[in-house]
């Protein structure tokens, strides 16, 4: 069973619920990155859901399309990625996700880049630019989600608020560790308020899939976790983790690190809180 | 091999690469489009617009001191700078406001390269009283200050975008980012035969209106279809345009001309299907310019708008067909092309034109004087004055 599964199904017997959050790998650095990782973890995190940078991230906000950019800067490579989530498998067991655009994969080769996944003991992936149907679709080959199975990795699918009921059901028929729910129409990038709509769109989530609920997109602050937290499964947070990591170049990253680990406690007790 | 598949795909190429959020926006354009096809009301407004307010049909002219200085071929110029606002541009743009306006959209957004997009799109907005704001690299608003003062005189918001190489990929990033959080009320009109599926498609049948005069045109001037046809390629909507009605004529050759920037051998240029390879970008899997872990690679052209390191995906399917043949010019030869247009035709061509124009002269040569062929012209050079200007002046053998 894959380490994502067994996260939700032990979480869903104790009512709990995940904590999700986000890094770019390689920035500022790759040991920095194996670092901040270990320290999210340290501090309540349940799943780890890392970047591979990418020159032309059209999902993102500023903030991650910063990120991205130090990271390339910094010389940050697919090779380089799957190394530093092989060597974070070495020394925990929690699952972790990787995040990347489409082109990288498929310039490395589907089915390759699958198989070193695999091998560096990443348990799932996440491509904002592959919706459903290009998932199942071949550009020569079976279709990445087929594939990904076939190597033990889950290809989680994101939903949006205009994403209609049959297609929900759709997403929700493949049976994915969880589906990624975008609390809002809009980039990655920390929010004040989340949207008006999330509770009525995850409502209609819920009527249509079975499948485990993340919401991701926006979330900031651990007042917003407590308000949506009763309507998911796990919360996912990107943007103002990446914020904290901008600061190491001044701040050092033994500093940024305390800050972290309080954000992420601050998190963790929001989400524990019934 | 003139339609997508289901997916919208033209052979591998094309499909939809894009963020969830706007997969229902793709499919009520698709569907909205599907019923326009055979409603003759749609495309009596379309043929309404494009004669009364752009002035087509554009002339096919024969270039005659062009066509005595190299003994060749007879050289027709497709006159599409004599639309109005200057380039082809606007025959996509009035067919997708159109489309706009049946969707009940009341806010347009496009990206812009040369800015000729960007002014097509704010006249139409400006027409039908719509809100518009255009994306534009910081380095394109250098490259084109005049047409930056159009958009903005035609009641536009031209964003600035600062991120990569401040062109137009990066410009097409920031539309799509605003279209994925807009997108209940906002259509994006691409300005390309680019994009997520249905774009290409839609956007090469509006273009189409170029080559069904062109084959109309030289029928009626020649008694007979043309033996070449000759247009720029950057995104490749004046190439599909001109190319697609003629697909099926056999004997007809087709020549895309892209920009090989300072020589592809220096890898500054933007020759995506001479010297790129297939991956996804801005929506659709066709040729593009990456490296070696599949990053994409920013684009070199002296003309803004060539200077994209992706193509349509239909071109993509072409190359591998061999249906069209793809090459590059680089920045030097579309100058002396540029140069040598004025001084003989009197018509200052766009600089992307010129692209078009300079493989022309490698290609004479190798013509007989019973033969013919239609260049694209796809838009005028008066936008460009100011950047080639000083270019010119320091290569001296031109003026």
């Amino acid at each position: 069973m894959n380490r994502i599964h067994k996260l939700f199904s032990r979480l869903a017997a104790g009512q709990g619920k995940a904590l999700i959050l986000y890094l770019m790998a390689g920035d500022p650095d790759p040991e920095s990155s194996l670092e901040i990782a270990l320290t999210l973890l340290g501090a309540g995190a349940d799943l780890l859901e890392i970047g591979l940078p990418f020159s032309d991230p059209l999902a993102d906000g500023p903030v991650i399309q910063a990120a991205a950019q130090r990271a390339l800067a910094a010389g940050t490579r697919v090779e380089k990625v799957l190394a530093l989530m092989g060597r974070l498998r070495e020394m925990t067991a929690a699952p972790q996700v990787l995040l990347s655009y489409y082109n990288p994969i498929l310039h490395y080769g589907e089915k390759r880049f699958l198989e070193a996944a695999a091998q560096a003991g990443v348990d799932g992936l996440i491509i904002p630019d592959l919706p459903l149907e290009e998932s199942e679709v071949a550009t020569g080959g079976p279709g990445m989600r087929s594939l990904a199975r076939a190597n033990g990795l889950e290809l989680i699918p994101l939903v949006a608020p205009t994403t209609p009921d049959g297609r929900l059901a759709e997403v929700g028929k493949r049976e994915p560790a969880f589906t990624y729910a975008v609390s809002l129409t809009g980039v990655t990038g920390a929010r004040v308020e989340l949207s008006p709509d999330l509770e009525t769109f995850l409502k209609r989530l819920r009527r249509h899939s079975r499948v485990p609920v993340a919401v991701g997109f926006g979330l900031s602050r651990p007042e917003q976790v407590s308000r949506v937290r009763d309507l998911v499964d796990g919360v996912i947070i990107g943007s103002r983790i990446v914020q904290e990591i901008e600061g190491i170049p001044q701040q050092g990253l033994e500093t940024v690190k305390e800050k972290l680990a309080i954000l992420v406690r601050g998190f963790r007790r929001a989400l524990d809180r019934s | 091999m003139t339609e997508p598949d289901g997916r919208g795909r033209f052979g591998p190429y094309g499909g939809r690469y894009v963020p969830e959020t706007v997969i229902p926006a793709l499919d009520e354009l698709e569907e909205t489009y599907q019923s326009v096809k055979s409603d003759p009301s749609f495309w009596e407004d379309f043929q309404y617009y494009l004669t009364r307010f752009s002035g087509r049909p554009t002339p096919l002219y024969l270039a005659r001191r062009l066509t005595e200085k190299y003994g060749g071929a007879r050289v027709y110029l497709k006159r599409e700078d004599l639309n109005h606002t200057g380039a082809h541009k606007i025959n996509n743009t009035l067919g997708q406001i159109l489309l706009a306006r049946r969707m009940g959209k009341e806010r347009i957004i496009a990206e812009t390269g040369a800015g000729q997009h960007g002014v097509a799109t704010a006249t139409v907005a400006a027409m039908f009283g719509l809100s518009a704001v255009v994306y534009m690299g910081e380095e394109d608003m250098r490259r084109q200050a005049l047409n930056v003062f159009r958009m903005r005189l035609l009641g536009a918001e031209v964003r600035a975008v600062k991120s990569g190489s401040r062109t137009l990929k990066d410009a097409t990033n920031e539309a799509i980012r605003d279209w994925v959080t807009n997108v209940r009320k906002t259509h994006y009109i691409i300005g390309s035969v680019v994009g997520p599926h249905p774009y290409p498609t839609l956007v090469r049948d509006f273009q189409s209106v170029i080559g069904q005069e062109a084959r109309r045109q030289h029928q009626e001037m020649e008694g007979r279809l043309p033996d070449y046809l000759l247009a720029c390629v950057g995104g490749g909507s004046n190439a599909m345009g001109l190319f697609h009605p003629f697909l099926k004529d056999g004997e007809v050759k087709m020549i895309g001309v892209e920009a090989a920037g300072e020589g592809i051998e220096t890898g500054r240029h933007a020759a995506s299907l001479t010297a790129g390879s297939p991956g996804v970008l801005h929506g659709a899997l066709s040729y593009l310019l990456q490296d070696d872990d599949g990053q994409i690679l920013p684009a070199h052209s002296l003309s803004a708008g060539l200077d994209y390191p992706g193509v349509g995906p239909e071109h993509a399917y072409f190359k591998d067909t061999g249906r069209v043949t793809y090459v590059a010019v680089t920045d030097g030869e579309a100058l002396a092309a540029f140069a040598e247009l004025a001084r003989l035709e009197g018509i200052l061509p766009a600089l992307e034109s010129a692209h078009a124009l300079a493989y022309l002269k490698k290609l004479l040569p190798q013509t007989r004087p019973d033969q013919s062929i239609i260049v694209n012209l796809s838009g005028r050079g008066d936008k460009d004055v100011e950047a080639v200007w000083p270019r010119l002046e320091e290569r001296g053998d031109l003026l």
